[in-house]
């Protein structure tokens, strides 16, 4: 937990940001709520919809498919995916953007779905770790995973494989400290760094050979 | 009668080589289900209500808002009113609804009256114990320790402590219970366990044991604490019948993870080591306690560790305290003995300003039958970390450092037994040629599916795919619960057993079609073949046709004849490590580690177990912490910001060695996840002090405790 990554940025534009957020709930508090219905209020100079607090119908673009699902809006991106998608290959271990077990590839950028909500993540690209493998064939850095042996448990490994999916896209080869800071806000309890080091290596040599164009698959290239 | 032992190096195809695990792919594709993975039809969500208090009696319980709630299909009391609470977070009442938050807001929605009754959850300092929590000491005496102090030349004093640390696994404790019927369950549990606790499930439900079925694909970690049922798993089963056999799903949030699913005992002493001038050691005495909140264990025998100095006396109380219960922790009681044992001798080798290395050399004798492994452990993890070259007397500072950044080495050894535990495996030849193995064992991420591929695979002449491995269902053959890394020598044992049995019936049969006896044929390369003729041969598919309709099933046993696994082990650490005296935060350099396993199975594998644990033993070494509220009772950091585990960039350039070959191979295979976890802790106290100049008392070596121990020695500027 010696670094920080971009998991910890403030979110752009299209997200709620802390000051946005501030903004609506003030405005709400003169704006009678209509659960369910169609009041809108305005924030930042944006129309938001006010949702909840029963389930509402939206979707989701997972792996270049949209997927419907009906949620509360404080059920997260990653239970909404694990308990009404069985999409399950995030895991949920500290549940408060700490630990990486539950990273995915928004828009391009790795996040921590346990703090994303799933409203929040209407209309952007998500790809999960289900994504990489193509035609019953690894991922690069899947492969180096494995070959490595950068997994015990196992638990946090999907975590891990898209933490590094997410470094190598955006740096193809990284520095120790690039390595270090795209890692850094993943954590593995049964201690496999040492593999994931060697792994971080190989998959590295082997997408450098492929192109960046093929490793982008559904997603911004972000680079 | 078969004759059941290893094949001899040159004949293993597979055993001992680097291999892959089978379960890889689908661990790195997110395909592995684990039990908080499953999802089951119909589905219930079970949420707890815990005691906010460390100490206090139940007053009343009112679940009549909850049951009103939506999507709430069932709400139970799990202790009474009157019930005494011991610890916060002690489960009072359990509550199942449709989704998630609605279980959540159920829970919130009980009303539990608490009466507070005085709480203790400390223990660190003797002098601050009330004696009401300090249970009788266990007193052991060997030879005249008395004498041996008053003979000695030098006799050196201090003390030494590990904190309490909790096991932290990446998949919380929980479980899926389900009814089919009044009188039949089926239970997808994250343990440790795998056959052992369907009957734990039906006797506290009063159902035959034979109608639980309990499953388990994938666990995402343990360390020792998976082994019940737990209450919260007898809960569950419980909610689900109330909600008409519904399934229900309970795994534990984080804060209930870290608060209550499991500890590792505090350990602290008081040590008095006594020396002749050589460093030859002498004599020592001990006073030790902990806690491992309010139940017992015992810690009396375990000083001092591996070197048995023979006049000893060592005194050990338990501490009760009011946090959550101590389960096995990865080497129950050896780190902690590890760390107060190797530290004393550091320490009195700076005192006798000897290089610790010669004096752990020169008092292996005190490490009986294996002094030897010892030896050739210590001097090759010396030559891997360069301990001749960089070693310099404590406080000085190994090169490389600077005014502000000391940098150190350390060393630790360190035993484990690990004789292979009890194991049935059935192995079934197929008509076509497949072969497929059942066993209730469970892979914690060990390589235990591996394992038993492998051997089958490596006696029956395949490739290592051509084994289809179930496991992780307790309708299997029974094997024994996976802890002190007995796993690998049982089942690779009942492993090898099966295999070698159904090798010889197959052989039997197709022996008459190829005018030869059985113990003329071999199984290689895919092969039935007649030994130095291979001309007279058949694929292993030919083979196998020949028995007919009828798959052909083995059962190998662990125990059985022949020795295929035995126990204990030995190894060595050392650690150089970089601290900075302004700040107090110590930073690995480098960190090898030397060890033996008897014969190794999958060296790839093995090899991970020794890097995790030395990665997991950074951690304790240096970050983590149960720390307990004194005011409140309660945990203060119960979540993964404050509960540190070291990460990727924390842990700087590890090396294992393994030692195999003559002499170790012929010992068998013993299992190997425990020992290494062992010296971590000493090996990088040592390392801190060398680089420092001082003793950090106890672990984790947090920037605080590192300032204080430099403070108490008179601060960053001193000389050293």
């Amino acid at each position: 937990m010696s670094g920080s990554d971009e998991r910890h940025d403030k979110p752009d534009s299209a997200g709620v940001s802390r000051r946005n957020f501030l903004k609506g709930t003030s405005l709400a508090l003169t704006i009678p709520l209509v659960t369910g219905g169609e009041t809108e209020v305005k924030a930042a100079g944006a129309d938001v919809p006010i949702l909840g607090p029963d389930k509402v119908n939206i979707t989701l673009n997972i792996n270049g498919a949209p997927k419907q699902v009906s949620v509360e809006p404080r059920v997260t991106l990653l239970d909404a995916l694990r308990n009404d998608l069985d999409i399950t290959g995030a895991k949920r271990v500290c549940d408060r953007a700490t630990c990486g077990a539950c990273t995915m590839i928004v828009d391009g950028k790795p996040v921590y779905s346990c703090t994303t909500l799933a409203i929040e993540a209407q209309g952007k690209k998500i790809r999960t770790v289900e994504s990489l493998e193509q035609n019953g064939k690894l991922h690069p850095v899947q492969q180096a995973f494995w070959d490595n042996d950068a997994q015990q448990c196992g638990f946090c490994t999907p975590g891990f494989v898209m933490a590094c999916t997410a470094l190598l896209e955006k740096h193809p080869q990284p520095t120790a400290e690039q390595i270090e800071l795209g890692t850094g806000g993943n954590l593995c309890r049964c201690g496999t760094y040492h593999g994931i080091k060697a792994a971080i290596a190989q998959a590295s040599g082997r997408m450098r050979k492929t192109g960046p164009a093929k490793l982008t698959r559904g997603g911004k290239n972000n680079g | 009668m078969a004759e059941y032992k290893w094949p001899e190096e040159d004949k293993r195809t597979h055993i001992g080589k680097r291999i892959s695990r089978l379960d890889g792919p689908d661990k790195v594709s997110g395909r592995a289900k684990y039990t908080y993975d499953i999802n089951r039809p119909g589905m219930l969500f079970g949420k707890v209500v815990r005691s906010p208090y460390a100490h206090a009696k139940i007053v009343s319980i009112d679940l009549s808002v909850a049951e009103k709630m939506p999507g709430v299909k069932a709400v139970k009391i799990i202790q009474n009113p009157g019930a005494e609470i011991q610890w916060a977070g002690d489960e009072i009442a359990v509550v199942a609804a449709e989704t998630e938050g609605q279980a959540e807001d159920a829970a919130r929605a009980v009303k539990v009256q608490y009466e507070k009754l005085p709480h203790f959850v400390s223990g660190q300092k003797w002098d601050a114990i009330p004696e009401a929590n300090r249970r009788k000491p266990s007193e052991n005496v060997n030879g005249d320790p008395d004498k041996a102090f008053k003979e000695a030349d030098v006799v050196f004093e201090s003390a030494y402590g590990n904190e309490v640390i909790t096991h932290c696994c990446l998949e919380s404790h929980g479980l899926i219970a389900e009814w089919e019927g009044d009188n039949n369950l089926l239970v997808h549990q994250s343990t440790q366990a795998v056959s052992a606790n369907g009957g734990q499930f039906a006797q506290a439900l009063g159902i035959p044991a034979g109608n639980v079925h309990l499953k388990m694909d994938h666990v995402g970690g343990g360390f020792g604490s998976k082994f019940p049922v737990d209450r919260w798993g007898l809960e569950a089963a419980k909610l689900s019948k109330l909600a008409g056999g519904k399934p229900v799903k309970l795994m534990l949030e984080r804060d209930a993870e870290l608060m209550v699913a499991g500890a590792r005992p505090s350990i602290f002493a008081r040590v008095k080591v006594g020396a002749k001038k050589d460093g030859t050691i002498t004599a020592w005495e001990s006073q030790a306690w902990g806690t491992g909140g309010v139940n017992n264990f015992n810690f009396a025998g375990a000083l001092p560790y591996v070197l048995r100095v023979e006049n000893r006396k060592e005194t050990f109380s338990v501490i009760g305290a009011n946090i959550g219960p101590q389960r096995a922790w990865r080497a129950p009681n050896h780190p902690q003995a590890c760390l107060i044992t190797m530290s004393a001798f550091e320490d009195l080798a700076a005192e006798l300003k000897m290089d610790p290395l010669d004096l752990f050399l020169k008092n292996l004798g005190l490490a009986g039958a294996r002094a030897n492994v010892y030896r050739d452990e210590l001097m090759k993890a010396a030559e891997m970390i360069e301990w001749k070259k960089l070693w310099r007397p404590r406080g000085e500072g190994a090169p490389g450092g600077t005014k502000t950044v000391k940098r150190g080495l350390g060393l630790s050894i360190h035993t484990w037994g690990g004789s292979g535990h009890n194991s049935d495996c059935d192995l079934t030849i197929h008509p076509d040629g497949s072969v497929e193995i059942k066993m209730g064992t469970q892979d914690l991420g060990v390589g235990t599916r591996t394992v038993l591929a492998i051997v089958a695979a490596d006696t029956l002449g395949l490739p290592i795919d051509a084994v289809k491995v179930n496991i992780g269902d307790n309708r299997y053959p029974v094997s024994s619960g996976s802890g002190g890394s007995t796993t690998v020598g049982g089942v690779s044992s009942s492993t090898r057993r099966a295999s070698v049995d159904a090798l010889n019936a197959l052989l039997e049969k197709i022996a008459p079609t190829m005018n030869t006896t059985p113990d003329k044929l071999e199984a290689v390369g895919g092969k039935i073949q007649e030994i130095g003729k291979p001309t007279n041969g058949m694929t292993w598919k030919q083979a196998c046709a020949k028995l007919g309709t009828q798959p052909m099933t083995t059962r190998g046993k662990q125990p059985g004849t022949g020795t295929l696994t035995t126990g204990g082990v030995g190894g060595a650490q050392m650690a150089d490590v970089s601290v900075d005296v302004e700040t107090g935060v110590v930073k690995m350099n480098n960190f090898v580690a030397v060890q033996d396993c008897g014969l190794i199975i999958d060296l790839k594998t093995c090899e991970s177990q020794v890097f995790g644990a030395m990665i997991m033993g950074v951690t304790y070494a240096l970050f983590e912490e149960k720390v307990m509220d004194a005011q409140t009772g309660r945990m203060l950091n119960p979540n993964m910001e404050f509960y540190r585990l070291a990460g990727l960039a924390d842990i700087g350039n590890f090396k294992v060695h393994m030692m195999t070959g003559k002499g170790y191979d012929e010992r068998g295979v013993i299992g190997v996840g425990e020992p290494p976890t062992v010296s971590p802790g000493a090996a990088i106290s040592n390392a801190v002090a060398n680089a420092i100049g001082v003793r950090v008392p106890s672990i984790p070596l947090t920037p605080d405790r590192v300032l204080a121990a430099l403070e108490k020695k008179g601060g960053a500027n001193a000389k050293v």
